[in-house]
């Protein structure tokens, strides 16, 4: 609870006294809207229910589940270099960061470690499906409050990054090029330079849409103060990725833990922002954007020379063991606990998706807020629904 | 033109761009000592895997007060919450050529790190965000009366992890606010999750990956597994 003086306590006291009298003259009977589970602006097929007093929501509910595919069973009955495909598809707009956190646990459990070129590689490639991911995000931000442009400035502009990951790993959505051991095959010829090209390019869409849309009057106004999570809240539902940083924490998963990744070849800022409203939220995704820009920027000039594979036997046995890594992927933290019992095949894994923790704090955060808010509240969460349901 | 970036630096007072260090085995043994000044002998087991990671093993009495006491340790980042059966699949995985008559399969139950002794267990796992280190913590589900504390006293976000874990493992929270199915229908029977839950698409038509062991081109013959 935020300090208050006692003249600020009076004079909440007095407008909650105001707005309890008023809802006793005005009462109104409750009334419940069911948004979805088709509906544009819940990203898939996401159901909320809100019971609202009014245009005030007193009660909200996602129900989700609509695209349950139950990977974690399925993983049981696959053998690890058959995962990443399934897995290539819990977050499908940045599929390669999905493959990385599995692939770096059953090399811990292995004990092996990729070639520093493939974790170079490895590194460019899950900023590159960030920058996929959150421009898309930045582009469809618009759309939710009826601003049509920044979602064709965005479509035009990703296309540009798919095409790089098309170029290097032969999938635009699913790439599964992660290997235990490294990657399935080395860059393209001409690929670093065309990618210092789009980064460029896609510095320059950023701050279009920061131009375009965080500038705008509108934009602001229905974003700042709406939808706050204060910290401790944020900690204790487990948000993660922009939304934890944008109520002030300073926690990212790239800086904060050791991983035989590339990350600490790049010099980069972790911006948050203090405010944990709406517009905090979609801020820092912004400027997360650019500075992965510069991480590519950074390490494409770096490559080092050598293998992109390690030595690994053709037939993969993970020993027994139990690891858990996760990574600061575009939704937020996304981690795997494999518990492998020395099989082809995992035994079992859970999947620690970002978005299924972003979205169970919704019932809280829509407590009390005004029925348009809800949309925008939704679209600064920023959730895929494969990422809720796995 | 100037922009809002150039202008608005909100995180001025935000801590420095200098990675901190990274937590050392100290640290993680430090975590234990202090946990088990605060439950005592309710601290069953622990495992450090050297400069990785950390596992604690709790009994299921103190299953929520374990939660409230870390939170209280300073672990107030809620990661995930889930459970685990150790019982192998009598189902096999799935791989084995149809044609040959199959092994029998090993039934022994071996918990993993931190051990237990029970079927199911339900983990956990808590970051303390200023001091850069995650614990597991583990506890034992009774297999008759598979039920144990919610944790959604200490944690918030602990509600949706145990409505998950109550349909996909059929274990009960207490004190729990409202554990409805999250995915599954309301008349689904069964635990999806649990290892005698066959998954029926693979009863019905065996996975062809068995093929796929075919010798590549350039490869030698001889398997160097």
């Amino acid at each position: 609870m935020t300090m208050m003086s006692d003249r600020q306590q009076l004079s909440y006291i007095a407008s909650q006294a105001a707005d309890a009298r008023l809802n006793v003259e005005l009462e109104t009977e409750g009334m419940t809207l069911n948004i979805g589970p088709q509906h544009p602006a819940t990203h898939g097929t996401l159901r909320i229910i809100a019971r609202l007093d009014g245009e005030q929501v007193i009660w909200a509910e996602p129900s989700a589940g609509y695209m349950h595919r139950g990977y974690e069973k399925l993983t049981e009955v696959r053998t690890f270099p058959q995962v990443t495909t399934l897995i290539n598809r819990i977050d499908w707009l940045g599929s390669f960061a999905n493959e990385v956190p599995f692939i770096l646990a059953a090399e811990k459990l292995m004990e092996i470690e990729a070639p520093p070129r493939a974790q170079v590689i490895r590194t460019i490639l899950f900023e590159l499906s960030r920058i996929a991911n959150v421009s898309l995000f930045l582009g469809d931000l618009g759309v939710q409050m009826g601003a049509i442009t920044p979602v064709f400035l965005a479509f035009r502009d990703r296309e540009y990054v798919l095409n790089l990951i098309e170029g290097a790993t032969g999938g635009r959505f699913h790439p599964n090029f992660d290997r235990i051991g490294g990657l399935k095959d080395d860059l393209p010829k001409g690929w670093i330079d065309e990618t210092r090209q789009v980064m460029h390019k896609l510095i320059g869409f950023c701050d279009e849409i920061e131009d375009l849309l965080f500038g705008n009057e509108i934009f602001q106004s229905r974003m700042r103060g709406v939808g706050v999570i204060p910290a401790d809240v944020a900690k204790e539902y487990g948000l993660s990725g922009a939304n934890l940083r944008a109520s002030g924490i300073d926690w990212d998963l790239r800086r904060d833990q050791d991983l035989p990744m590339a990350w600490d070849k790049a010099d980069f800022k972790v911006w948050t922002h203090p405010d944990g409203d709406s517009w905090a939220r979609c801020w820092v995704r912004l400027q997360e954007t650019r500075e992965s820009c510069k991480i590519v920027l950074q390490l494409i000039e770096q490559i080092p020379a050598g293998p992109v594979m390690t030595k690994v036997p053709r037939i993969i046995k993970v020993p027994e063991g139990e690891a858990w890594v996760s990574t600061e992927n575009p939704l937020g933290e996304m981690g795997y606990y494999v518990v492998s019992k020395g099989d082809l095949g995992p035994f079992r894994v859970k999947i620690r998706s970002a978005s299924f923790n972003n979205i169970s704090i919704v019932p809280w955060v829509l407590k009390g807020v005004y029925v348009p808010d809800i949309i925008t509240i939704l679209a600064s969460l920023y959730f895929i629904l494969g990422d809720i349901d796995r | 033109m100037v922009r809002l970036s150039d202008t608005v630096t909100p995180d001025a007072d935000a801590a420095s761009d200098e990675p901190a260090a990274l937590p050392g085995d100290g640290l993680r043994e430090g975590v234990i000592d202090d946990l088990r000044s605060r439950i005592g002998e309710s601290l069953l087991d622990t495992h450090i895997a050297p400069n990785d990671d950390l596992w604690v093993r709790v009994a299921t009495d103190a299953w929520a007060d374990t939660g409230a006491a870390l939170k209280a340790a300073g672990f107030t980042y809620f990661c995930f919450l889930s459970a685990i059966d150790w019982m192998p699949s009598p189902y096999g995985n799935g791989e084995a050529d149809p044609t040959v008559e199959a092994e029998p399969i090993d039934m022994t139950i071996v918990q993993g790190v931190t051990g237990g002794e029970t079927r199911i267990q339900v983990f956990a796992r808590l970051i303390d965000i200023d001091r850069h280190v995650g614990v597991t913590i583990k506890a034992d589900v009774d297999d008759d009366h598979p039920v144990v504390d919610s944790w959604t006293g200490s944690f918030a976000g602990a509600n949706w992890h145990e409505r998950e874990c109550h349909e996909m493992f059929g274990i009960g929270f207490n004190g729990h606010p409202d554990l409805r199915n999250m995915y599954l229908p309301v008349d689904f029977e069964g635990y999806p999750l649990k290892k005698d839950f066959p998954l029926l698409a693979r009863m019905v038509k065996p996975w062809p990956g068995i093929v796929d062991v075919e010798p590549m081109p350039e490869q030698p013959e001889e398997s160097d597994t």
